[in-house]
C-alpha cells in the first residue's frame, strides 16, 4: 500500500490552484460574454439571417457570412477603443486610446465613491442622482459666475462635491436618523434629481438663450479643465484629478480611523456598535463621503468633457459606475482597470455601429461580465474550470 | 439587504418590566404620521385655500351624455374655488388633530382605520389642488380618472411582481427590466402573428426569462440580490435596445406594428358619471389587474400556499425545518412574479396603441418598486399606491392641456410645474421609507440568501 503523505493530499496540483484562483474565472466571464454577444451578432446580421435560410444548401455560405459578421464587429470593437490601425496619421490611431481615457475619467471617479459605500456595507444605487447634481452645481459656477481662472475651477469642483455630498448625504441622514433602506432612497433620489434637472434646464437660470433642446450656456473657459495633451486630444486635467481621487479612497479606506470605522460598520454592525462606533454617524458620513466623490465625477464630466448641462448629462454613467465598483472588487486599482475596461467598450461600441451593430450591444457585455463575475460557481461549471479543482480519486481514496 | 439597523429596545426579562413599558405608551417616532399629515394640511391652507386665485371658479366635466345624465345628473359641477379649497383644508387639518389625539394618546387604531384615514387624507387633498390649480379653468374628472387607471397597470403588475418575490425574500430591483421584456415580447410577437392578443399572451412568457435570470443567481448562487436586479436592468435595457436597433427598426413592418387590445365597452355601466368610464370601459388588461390583485391577496393571506411563501420570506430556516422546500418556492414565486410584469410590460405596449421603442418603460419598474414599499408589501395596498403615483401622471399629462388653455382676462395664477409633479411619487415614497407615512414592515429574511 503506497499511502499518500498527508502533505501530498494536502497541496493541490498546479491545475486545481489555476482552477480555485480568481482570474480564470474573470477571464471566463470575458469569454463567455464575448461569446454570449457573437451569437446576437449573428441573430441581427441580415448577411447571416440570408443564408441561414438556405443552411443545409450551402453551409459555407453561412459560417463565411457570420465568421465575417463577428471579426469585422470586434475588430471595429478593437479599432474604436484601443488603437486603430487603418488611421492615416498615428494621431489619429493613438486617438481611440486617448478617448477611451477620457470617457473612463468620470467613470472611474464614480465608481470611487460607490466602492466606498459598498465597502462600509451600504448599497447606493443613488450614482444617477449624484452625478446630476454635482455636474448641475458645478455647471452652475461655471458658466454663472466670473471668478478669476484658478479659483473658479476650484469653485465649481467643489460646488459639485459639495451638491453630490448633500444628495448623498440626504439618504445618509434618512438612513442614520429613520433607519431608512438606503436601497430605496437612493433610487427615489434618482428621480427626484431627473425631474429637478429637466426643470432646471426650463429656468432662465440655466436655459441658453437661442437653443431649441435643452442645454445650458457653455461654461466658461476659466471654469474648464484644461487639456492634458495639446487641442487634438480631449484627455483633461480630470485624469490627474481621478487618480487623486482613487489614492484618497486608499488612504481613506486603508489608512484612516474614519475608514476603518466604515469597514468594521460594513462587516459587521452590531460588532461595530458594541465597539463604541456609532452605525448612524458612520452610514451619513459614508454616504456623503460617496456621494462627494460621485459629484466630483459629474463636476469633472462637465467641466472637463461635455462644457455644458443637458439633460442626458448623467447618460449611464450612473449604472455603469455601480458595475465597475463590483467589477473592480471595490479597490482602487481594481476599479481604475474595470473603469478603463468599460469605457474602452464604450468608445469602441461607436466604432461597431458603424458596422451595423447598434450600441446597445456593449450594455449586454457590460452586463454579463458582472453577472458572471457574481457567480464564479456558474462560470467554474460552464467552463469546466471546476473538473481541475475536483479532488483526485488517489489509490488510498479508493481503498478507503 | 444588510441590515444595520439595531435594535434599540432594551432586553427585558420579566412580565412587569413589558407591562411598564407598554404602559409608558408612545412609540418611537409616534409623531411622524401626524406631523406629516399636519404639513400637508398647512400647505393645502396656505397656498390651495389662502393662495388660490380669488373671486374665481372651478370647472369639473364629471360625466358625459348618456341615460344617467337625462335623468338629471348634471355633466359639469361648478365650485368657488377659494371656499372650497378652505373648507377642504379644514378638513385636513381635522384629520391631522385626529391622528395627533389617537398617536398622542396611544390609542389602539380600530383595524384599517390608519390605512383609510390615510387615503381620505390623500383624496381630500387631491381634490383641493385641483380645486386650486384648475381656478377659472375647466377639467373633465372622467377622462382624468379613466387615464390613471390605464396608466396605473404597468404599476400595479410590476408591483404585484415585487410583492411576490420580496414576500418570498427575494428582492426584486429587476421589476424595470421585466416589464420592458414583457412590452418586447407583446409588441414582436403580436407583430409577428398580426394579433394583439398573441402578442399578451407571450408577454408574461419572455418576461420569464428576466423572472429565470434572477433566480437563478439570487436564489442559485446566491449573489447579492440588489446587484443581480441593478445589472438584470442594465442587461434588459442593452438586449432590447440591440434588437430595437438591429431588428424592430429595420424591419418595423414586419416585427414592430402598433397594436391595440380592444376597449371592452360593458353597456350601462360604462355610462355612470365620473366612475364608468374608469371602470367599465377599459381592455381586458385593466380587468384581468382586479382579477389578479384579489387573486394574488387572497392567495397570500389565505391560503396554505401564501402562509408557506409568506413564512419563506421571514424565516428560512423554521420554513425549511417543517419541510417546506425554500428554493423551490423563491423559485417559483421569483417567476409568478416575473410572468405577472411581463403583463404589465404588455400594457406600455399592445394595450396603448404603441410600437416598441428604446426604453419604453421609463423607469416605471422603479415606480412600481416604490409602490411596492408605500403599499408595504401587500397588493392591495401596492394597487392604491399605483393609482395614487398614476394619477400624478395622468395630472401632470392634463395639466399640460390646461395650461395651455387661456385664462380670462385680467387673471393670474401660478401652475405647478410639470417635473415637481413627477417627482411626487419619489417623494412620497421618501416619506414613507422614512416612517412618515406609517411603518413599512420589510419581510424579515428579504434579500438574504438562505444556505442549507
Amino acid at each position: 500500500m503506497s499511502a499518500p503523505t498527508a502533505e501530498n493530499e494536502n497541496t493541490p496540483t498546479l491545475a486545481a490552484r489555476i482552477g480555485r484562483s480568481e482570474i480564470p474565472v474573470v477571464i471566463m466571464a470575458f469569454v463567455f460574454a464575448f461569446l454570449i454577444s457573437a451569437v446576437l451578432i449573428l441573430i441581427s446580421n441580415e448577411d447571416v439571417r440570408q443564408s441561414a435560410t438556405y443552411l443545409f444548401a450551402r453551409p459555407s455560405d453561412f459560417f463565411r457570412a457570420s465568421w465575417d459578421a463577428i471579426v469585422s464587429a470586434y475588430d471595429a470593437l478593437f479599432r474604436g477603443a484601443v488603437y486603430d490601425y487603418r488611421a492615416r496619421t498615428s494621431t489619429q490611431a493613438w486617438n481611440r486610446l486617448i478617448e477611451t481615457l477620457t470617457v473612463a475619467t468620470p467613470l472611474i471617479i464614480a465608481a470611487l465613491g460607490m466602492a466606498v459605500g459598498f465597502r462600509a456595507g451600504l448599497f447606493n444605487i443613488g450614482g444617477t442622482g449624484q452625478l446630476i447634481v454635482g455636474s448641475a452645481a458645478a455647471a452652475w459656477v461655471g458658466f454663472g459666475l466670473s471668478l478669476p481662472p484658478v479659483i473658479h475651477l476650484i469653485a465649481a469642483l467643489a460646488a459639485g462635491i459639495a451638491a453630490g455630498g448633500l444628495w448623498g448625504g440626504i439618504a445618509g441622514f434618512l438612513k442614520a436618523r429613520f433607519d431608512a433602506n438606503e436601497v430605496i432612497t437612493t433610487i427615489m433620489l434618482n428621480w427626484i434629481a431627473v425631474n429637478l434637472l429637466a426643470w432646471l434646464l426650463t429656468t432662465a437660470a440655466f436655459r441658453a438663450p437661442n437653443v431649441l433642446t435643452p442645454q445650458s450656456p457653455q461654461v466658461k473657459a476659466t471654469a474648464m479643465l484644461p487639456r492634458l495633451l495639446g487641442d487634438q486630444f480631449r484627455l483633461h486635467l480630470g485624469f490627474v484629478i481621478m487618480l487623486l481621487a482613487a489614492l484618497f479612497l486608499w488612504w481613506l479606506m486603508s489608512r484612516s480611523t474614519l475608514g476603518f470605522r466604515f469597514r468594521a460598520v460594513g462587516e459587521n454592525p452590531r460588532a461595530a456598535q458594541v465597539a463604541g462606533i456609532s452605525v448612524g454617524t458612520s452610514s451619513f458620513l459614508v454616504m456623503l463621503i460617496a456621494g462627494g466623490l460621485v459629484g466630483l465625477g459629474g463636476a469633472v464630466n462637465v467641466l472637463g468633457t461635455e462644457h455644458s448641462l443637458n439633460d442626458g448629462i448623467a447618460g449611464s454613467i450612473g449604472f455603469d459606475a455601480i458595475t465597475v465598483a463590483l467589477l473592480g472588487r471595490s479597490g482602487p486599482v481594481g476599479i481604475i482597470l474595470a473603469g478603463i475596461l468599460f469605457a474602452g467598450l464604450s468608445t469602441g461600441g461607436r466604432y461597431m455601429e458603424g458596422q451595423g451593430v447598434p450600441i446597445d450591444l456593449v450594455a449586454v457585455i457590460q452586463a454579463l461580465v458582472v453577472l458572471f463575475i457574481a457567480a464564479p460557481p456558474l462560470v467554474r461549471r460552464m467552463s469546466g474550470l471546476n473538473l481541475l479543482t475536483r479532488p483526485r480519486r488517489t489509490a488510498a481514496a479508493k481503498e478507503a | 439587504m444588510n441590515s444595520t439597523a439595531v435594535s434599540r429596545a432594551p432586553i427585558t426579562t420579566g412580565d412587569s418590566e413589558v407591562r411598564l413599558t407598554e404602559a409608558k405608551g408612545r412609540l418611537p417616532g409616534w409623531w411622524k404620521m401626524p406631523a406629516a399629515l399636519t404639513f400637508f394640511a398647512l400647505v393645502s391652507l396656505l397656498v390651495f385655500g389662502i393662495g388660490g386665485v380669488r373671486g374665481q371658479d372651478s370647472h369639473f366635466t364629471i360625466a358625459h351624455d348618456s341615460m344617467f345624465t337625462s335623468m338629471g345628473i348634471p355633466t359639469e359641477i361648478t365650485v368657488p374655488s377659494v371656499p372650497t379649497a378652505i373648507v377642504l383644508s379644514m378638513v385636513l387639518l381635522a384629520l391631522a388633530g385626529f391622528a395627533w389625539f389617537m398617536q398622542a394618546t396611544n390609542r389602539t387604531w380600530p383595524r384599517f382605520a390608519k390605512p383609510a384615514l390615510q387615503v381620505g387624507f390623500g383624496v381630500l387633498f387631491a381634490v383641493a389642488f385641483l380645486v386650486w390649480t384648475v381656478a377659472a379653468q375647466s377639467l373633465n374628472i372622467e377622462f382624468l380618472l379613466k387615464a390613471t387607471l390605464g396608466l396605473a397597470v404597468p404599476l400595479v403588475f410590476g408591483a404585484l411582481s415585487g410583492v411576490l418575490s420580496e414576500r418570498a425574500g427575494v428582492i426584486n430591483i429587476a421589476i424595470e427590466g421585466q416589464l420592458l421584456f414583457g412590452a418586447f415580447g407583446a409588441a414582436v410577437v403580436g407583430s409577428m402573428t398580426g394579433s394583439p392578443w398573441i402578442g399578451m399572451l407571450a408577454a408574461p412568457l419572455v418576461a420569464l426569462v428576466m423572472g429565470a435570470l434572477l433566480a437563478l443567481f439570487a436564489v442559485g448562487y446566491h449573489v447579492q440580490q440588489i446587484i443581480v436586479g441593478v445589472v438584470l436592468n442594465v442587461l434588459a435595457v442593452g438586449l432590447t435596445s440591440f434588437f430595437y436597433g438591429a431588428v424592430l427598426k429595420p424591419q418595423a413592418e414586419r416585427y414592430n406594428v402598433p397594436l391595440r387590445l380592444p376597449e371592452l365597452r360593458i353597456p350601462v355601466l360604462a355610462d355612470i358619471p365620473l366612475i364608468g368610464p374608469m371602470l367599465f370601459s377599459q381592455n381586458i388588461l385593466v380587468y384581468l389587474m382586479w382579477v389578479i390583485v384579489a387573486v394574488c391577496t387572497v392567495a397570500l393571506f389565505r391560503t396554505r400556499w401564501g402562509l408557506r411563501v409568506r413564512s419563506v420570506g421571514e424565516h428560512p430556516q423554521a420554513a425549511d425545518t417543517v419541510g417546506i422546500n425554500v428554493a423551490r418556492t423563491r423559485w417559483s414565486n421569483v417567476l409568478l412574479g416575473s410572468a405577472i410584469a411581463g403583463l404589465g410590460g404588455a400594457t406600455l405596449t399592445v394595450g396603448t396603441n404603441v410600437a416598441f421603442t428604446q426604453e419604453i418603460s421609463a423607469g416605471k419598474g422603479y415606480i412600481a418598486l416604490a409602490a411596492m414599499i408605500l403599499g408595504r408589501y401587500h397588493p392591495v395596498g401596492a394597487a392604491m399606491a399605483a393609482l395614487f403615483f398614476a394619477f400624478a401622471t395622468a395630472l401632470q399629462q392634463n395639466l399640460g392641456i390646461l395650461s395651455s388653455s387661456p385664462l380670462p382676462a385680467g387673471v393670474e395664477k401660478f401652475t405647478v410645474p410639470s417635473e415637481f409633479l413627477n417627482m411626487l411619487p419619489y417623494i412620497v415614497t421618501l416619506l414613507a421609507v422614512a416612517g412618515f407615512v406609517g411603518r413599512v414592515r420589510v419581510p424579515a429574511a428579504d434579500g438574504k440568501p438562505y444556505i442549507k
